[in-house]
């Protein structure tokens, strides 16, 4: 009973979504102070879901109806799923079992694929040519992701997310031994997100909405709320990746520094968006394999000899 | 993925006004690409015959939308030169100030756009604050921040003030230091330069060859402007270099652009320096004699053509406009030639299109093919039965508006 409140209610969905909104409306003002315009008031995040839920569904003729209605819950499912295994404000998520943080990165995955499927399916050109775009993209940033997540575990000798939370209270000031994989890992969250610079997947100005330029009503609220959702659980992930302090404080100060940990994370996420120009589609792979990729092997290379040499 | 074609337009994100571009497309590379023109023809070149000179200076200047003056000035000085009026001085000088004003407005607000196109929203947001600067000036010297209405035929219609001149040298500063900045992201903002250097490259013999104009022939070693070559208005006293660059690219066009704006400040502080006292416009009367007349202009995006033919009565006979974006238009299949479609709409904005100023109609008479001519009567009756052909019948509605006075 505690479990489906838990899952449902606190740190679970409810908690989810309400924090999703408020960040995407600190997001969206930030952003907007930043541009030097006066952003949108606190609800409007909230107003426009609903705005949106209220609106009738739209499903092209041509698409296929099941997959167009489906890739929207499965979004926002995933990421909602991969949540209960980071651990927030102590150590240890809600659930944990060793190899969880590879659950995690898989689930982060599914999003992705979602937005796929979803404009895959829904036939419209611009959908598709976003379709292809994103799952391209997926092939920029997730190898970096994966390794520059991987090695703060490895410094850790854990898959899973509680042991590594565990290790570093213990061993308090290794996290800074890891800032170059938080950078590869940043770079490649924005990849995930699909964010300026690679919001390549739904460049406005060559494809309308990219993936998402068929959705409308219901089904783009909850793809929109997956994003926001997603912002969070990447930003969590990271936090307690990279950032494994202060996990011992209590309930109290432990949530208010997770507030603090996700939003830097999130604030540093709009400070690229705001100073960057798009990339184009070869531009980042080039990027992300000729930079970012090695970036994440380096990282990799001195967790393994400061485990294997330094450390011992 | 296979070739597809895609619509950009006429209804699409990245463009302002409605124009139709086919793209053929092989996965992410442009292999074939399509223009198609004329959604926005709104017939002001046979509206212009229909109307007196005074009527139709309003008339072009509703052309174009940003560089209105540009229009009204091109049209005016081409009457002028057929009832050959000597304007004074002081009027030329003020034509030339809002000329150079809208410049200045026309290049932040591209600058803006072209920020939009590659996805840095953030330069398009502080751009368009700082146009807020020259679109107040232009606001306090005629009224309007745009469509002036500055234009009469002999002069201009406003004064301004000693006052004023103060206010505008502020703002020259304020924008010229504000520029100097864009120039700074322009050139070192890595990002912004790997989307714009090497992309929609228009080589010299191009260029020359589709006949480009304006900064987009600028920008490919072309040393051609017409302030300088033929000079109307006050350029011929102004002190100023025509910028060139020869990067060929979209890059290059930005820096012409940025350089631009820079010799637009020094021009407007010359101009304010130099202003004749005397009066603004000489009295024209309302019949032009018969003539004919080509006045050359160089407007924002680059060189606008009107010819004017009058026929001894207070309206013209005939009036051409060739807006510099026709001339332009062409150069957007070349430079998109093997790029990719996240190219597209930075290569488009970067001839800084304006679509409806270019639209013309041209009936074409083929052998054997008989065109009919409807009057307006009986172009309503041939709506009439098509629509009641196709099942829609408007004969009670009709019957109503009929019976209501109007």
């Amino acid at each position: 009973m505690v479990d489906i409140l838990k899952i449902l209610v606190f740190p679970g969905f409810l908690f989810l979504t309400v924090f999703g909104l408020a960040v995407e409306y600190f997001d969206r003002k930030l952003h907007a102070r930043l541009q030097n315009r006066i952003g949108p008031p606190w609800f409007q995040p909230l107003a426009d879901f609903i705005k949106l839920a209220a609106k009738e569904d739209v499903i092209p003729e041509d698409a296929n109806p099941r997959m167009f209605k489906m890739m929207p819950v499965f979004a926002l499912t995933s990421t909602v799923t991969a949540f209960f295994y980071i651990p927030l404000w102590q150590q240890g998520g809600m659930f944990s079992f060793t190899g969880d943080l590879v659950v995690v990165l898989y689930l982060l995955t599914i999003p992705t694929l979602s937005f796929f499927l979803g404009g895959w399916y829904s036939t419209s050109l611009y959908s598709k040519i976003g379709a292809v775009r994103s799952i391209t993209q997926l092939f920029a940033y997730e190898v970096p992701l994966f390794i520059s997540i991987l090695s703060p575990a490895l410094l850790a000798d854990s898959w899973s997310l509680k042991e590594i939370a565990i290790f570093y209270t213990a061993h308090p000031w290794y996290w800074m031994f890891n800032l170059l994989g938080f950078f590869v890992s940043l770079v490649a969250l924005l990849g995930k997100l699909e964010k300026v610079p690679f919001d390549i997947a739904e460049a406005e100005t060559e494809i309308v909405a990219g993936t998402f330029t068929e959705y409308s009503g219901r089904l783009l609220a909850l793809f929109k709320l997956g994003i926001d959702i997603e912002t969070i659980v990447g930003a969590s992930l990271l936090a307690a990746v990279f950032l494994p302090f202060g996990l011992t404080l209590g309930p109290a100060l432990g949530f208010m520094l997770y507030i603090i940990k996700v939003l830097f994370i999130v604030a540093l996420l709009t400070l690229a968006r705001t100073v960057l120009a798009r990339l184009r589609i070869d531009q980042m792979m080039e990027l992300c394999w000729r930079y970012i990729a090695p970036m994440a092997f380096v990282q990799l290379l001195a967790s393994l000899v400061l485990k294997g040499v330094i450390l011992r | 993925m296979h070739k597809v074609m895609i619509p950009i337009g006429p209804q699409h994100p990245a463009l302002k006004e409605p124009e139709s571009f086919l793209v053929a497309l092989k996965g992410e590379k442009i292999t074939d690409f399509v223009v198609r023109l004329g959604y926005n023809h709104r017939g002001i070149e046979k509206a212009c015959e229909e109307r007196t000179y005074i009527q139709d200076i309003y008339l072009t200047e509703r052309i174009c939308g940003i560089c209105s003056h540009s229009h009204s000035t091109a049209f005016v000085q081409a009457v002028e030169e057929i009832a050959a009026v000597q304007v004074p001085k002081r009027g030329l000088y003020i034509r030339t100030l809002v000329a150079e004003l809208e410049r200045v407005h026309s290049h932040l607000l591209w600058l803006g756009v072209a920020g939009h196109e590659i996805g840095f929203d953030t330069l398009l947001m502080y751009s368009w604050r700082d146009r807020e600067i020259v679109m107040d000036l232009l606001a306090t010297i005629t009224g309007n921040r745009v469509n002036y209405g500055l234009n009469t035929i002999g002069g201009v219609r406003r004064d301004i003030s000693p006052e004023q001149v103060k206010e505008i040298l502020k703002g020259d500063d304020k924008l010229e230091e504000r520029t100097k900045y864009y120039i700074d992201i322009a050139t070192k903002e890595t990002t912004v330069i790997k989307r714009l250097s090497g992309v929609g490259v228009l080589s010299r013999e191009d260029a020359l060859k589709l006949g480009a104009v304006g900064p987009t022939a600028r920008a490919s070693g072309i040393d051609r402007d017409t302030r300088r070559d033929n000079p109307y208005a006050a350029y011929s006293e102004l002190d100023f270099k025509v910028v060139t660059d020869n990067h060929n690219d979209v890059y290059g066009r930005t820096l012409v652009r940025l350089g631009e704006l820079m010799e637009s400040y020094k021009m407007i502080r010359q101009i304010l320096k130099n202003l004749p006292e005397g009066p603004i416009a000489v009295k024209v009367p309302r019949k032009i004699p018969v003539g004919e007349a080509v006045s050359l202009y160089e407007a924002p995006r680059g060189e606008d053509i009107h010819y004017v033919k009058s026929n001894g009565t207070e309206k013209p006979e005939r009036v051409k406009v060739r807006a510099p974006t026709l001339a332009n238009v062409q150069c957007v299949a070349k430079m998109l030639e093997d790029r990719q479609l996240a190219d597209l709409p930075i290569v488009i904005a970067a001839i800084d299109p304006c679509f409806s100023c270019t639209d013309r109609l041209v009936g074409i008479k083929e052998k054997g093919c008989r065109k009919k001519v409807l009057k307006w009567e009986q172009l309503r009756e041939f709506s009439i039965h098509w629509y009641r052909h196709h099942g829609v019948d408007f004969s009670k509605l009709n019957s109503k508006l009929e019976t209501k006075k109007w």
